[in-house]
């Protein structure tokens, strides 16, 4: 018992190391947070100032702008996560995953910790849609517990983006085929969601495919943490029950294939 | 005591053997060089041996560890310096140190202590704050083989490690090699081919040619195997590895003539 315990336990802080090391990297270069957050910038003031002028979104008793804010937040923790895979090629091409793999660090830690890393870059844009939120008066929810919910959340989507990334990274092997991969991929993920319209005006096949975009789930969740009116359409529980799940089969694919990589 | 044994160690990539049929040991304390023309085998030998990659067939044990079932052991007890570059730039190599440190479950109290040592050894405390992307060739060779001696391992594999380094460093990375073995009681596994260097610093070598192992001895013994007077290692090189240059490549060469010539030019 005690062993196993042990086991976990050292899982755990090697995972933590792994965060660690991502985290001072991003101190000495905050350059790609910095370029990121354009992105929510302009969402919010050029697309959302514009859109809730037309009115043309039934978006229930909140504005435009507070059903928008939720989703652009989820917006840029998935693309801050889906390039991440990025560095385990650079990574691989240099040699610094060869020493990783021959030391005793238990692969799950390696790519838990790799994927987990990601969520650290997510919550600076979090940081930076909230400031963006309440400069265009959107009725923010303070509440101490829907703030911790805001952050497990954004942290648990930007591990499950990160990994399905690093699983990409893993099987194209190479920058310019996952550079074209990333750019494919956010798209449909992005606007096959509820991030910036809700399901309902969307045609039935696109409904379906809604529904089983992890996407969807964050930003339902996001919507009832944030804004102060907000509302679940799934649940909460459910909502974190999907991402959960997801996170949990991706960082079991990412741990079978990154010992691959040394190869 | 042997401290690697390999027996009929294979590994395949397709049709292509990269390591045939490996029969070798090394003794504890030794400095053993694995030679090779490009292509020969040697970094596919030690990525084996480091668990990087698991063998086709055969099978070998390294600290008494065998390196598939009980390959997080063999991690524990041993060094690695791939070839490749394995510093990361973008951290100052005191941070490269500390989460190595961390990795390899070094006590907190010991932490501190233990990369400074790491650090004078290798002559970089001056530098140690800064990003190692400012650091030349041979520093981040330095900082390399400081962060594999952490967990003071009892077998340091050593991939090229003076490949794209000029000569003055080549020779500081060489005589660390010696101290290290002296100082520590390491083994040490290293891969090269470059011949005086492995003249000068290995006890014993093993000259590896498609995938087999063609000469093994000490430098000296194998100098006396050719009989002529004034023979080097590089003569007794060419007399078992072919002086004939290779007619013909695979993906894979171009492959790792792209990264060798990466890290090369990174490091020089």
């Amino acid at each position: 018992m005690k062993s196993a315990f042990s086991t976990v336990l050292s899982f755990c802080r090697k995972t933590l190391v792994i965060v660690e090391l991502e985290i001072r990297k991003m101190r000495h270069d905050p350059t790609e947070l910095i370029m990121r957050a354009v992105q929510p910038v302009l969402w919010l003031l050029l697309f959302g100032e514009v859109f809730a002028q037309t009115r043309a979104i039934p978006t229930g008793n909140i504005g435009y702008l507070d059903f928008l804010a939720p989703g652009i937040l989820a917006q840029s923790v998935l693309f801050i996560a889906i390039f991440g895979g990025m560095s385990v090629i650079w990574e691989r091409d240099l040699g610094i995953i060869h020493k990783f793999l021959a030391s005793p660090t238990p692969r799950g830690a390696l790519a838990l910790g790799k994927a987990m890393s990601g969520g650290a870059r997510a919550l600076t844009q979090a940081v930076v849609v909230y400031i963006l939120a309440l400069l265009i008066g959107v009725k923010m929810n303070w509440n101490p517990l829907a703030l911790l919910g805001v952050i497990v959340m954004v942290v648990l989507a930007a591990t499950l983006f990160s990994a399905f990334s690093l699983i990409i990274a893993f099987l194209v092997r190479t920058r310019e085929r996952f550079m074209g991969i990333g750019q494919v991929l956010t798209m449909p993920f992005f606007f096959a969601s509820n991030a910036i319209y809700p399901i309902a005006i969307m045609p039935p096949w696109l409904q379906v495919v809604s529904r089983g975009n992890p996407l969807t789930y964050e930003v339902d969740a996001l919507r009832a943490l944030m804004l102060k009116n907000g509302t679940s359409v799934y649940g909460l529980g459910m909502d974190f029950a999907v991402l959960f799940l997801c996170t949990t089969i991706l960082i079991i694919i990412c741990t079978y294939l990154y010992p691959r990589a040394a190869t | 005591m042997k401290i690697i044994e390999t027996n009929a160690l294979t590994r395949r990539f397709g049709d292509l053997i990269a390591c045939n049929n490996l029969t070798i040991a090394v003794e504890q304390g030794e400095i053993f060089g694995l030679l090779g023309p490009n292509g020969a085998g040697k970094t596919t030998v030690i990525k084996m041996l480091t668990t990087l990659l698991p063998p086709t067939s055969g099978n070998a044990s390294v600290a008494g560890y065998d390196i598939v079932h009980h390959a997080s052991d063999v991690r524990r007890v041993i060094g690695y310096v791939p070839q490749l570059l394995s510093a990361d730039g973008t951290l100052t190599g005191y941070e490269n140190l500390l989460i190595f440190a961390k990795l390899y479950d070094i006590p907190h109290r010991e932490r501190k202590q233990r990369i400074h040592e790491v650090l004078s050894f290798m002559d970089l405390e001056d530098e140690s704050n800064r990003l190692v992307r400012n650091y030349s060739g041979g520093m981040i060779r330095r900082l390399e083989i400081a962060q594999s001696m952490l967990n003071r391992p009892r077998v340091l594999f050593l991939d090229e490690p003076t490949i794209g380094l000029d000569p003055l460093a080549r020779r500081a990375v060489g005589d660390l090699i010696t101290d290290l073995r002296d100082n520590y009681g390491a083994t040490i596994f290293m891969t090269t081919h470059l011949m005086e260097e492995a003249d000068l610093l290995c006890d014993r070598v093993a000259i590896m040619h498609l995938g087999k192992v063609a000469a093994l001895g000490s430098p000296a013994e194998l100098k006396s195997a050719i009989g002529k007077e004034g023979t080097t290692l590089e003569d007794v090189f060419v007399h078992f590895a072919g002086s004939k240059l290779e007619s013909e490549g695979d993906y894979r060469d171009y492959r790792e003539t792209q990264r060798t010539r990466r890290t090369a030019r990174r490091l020089g």
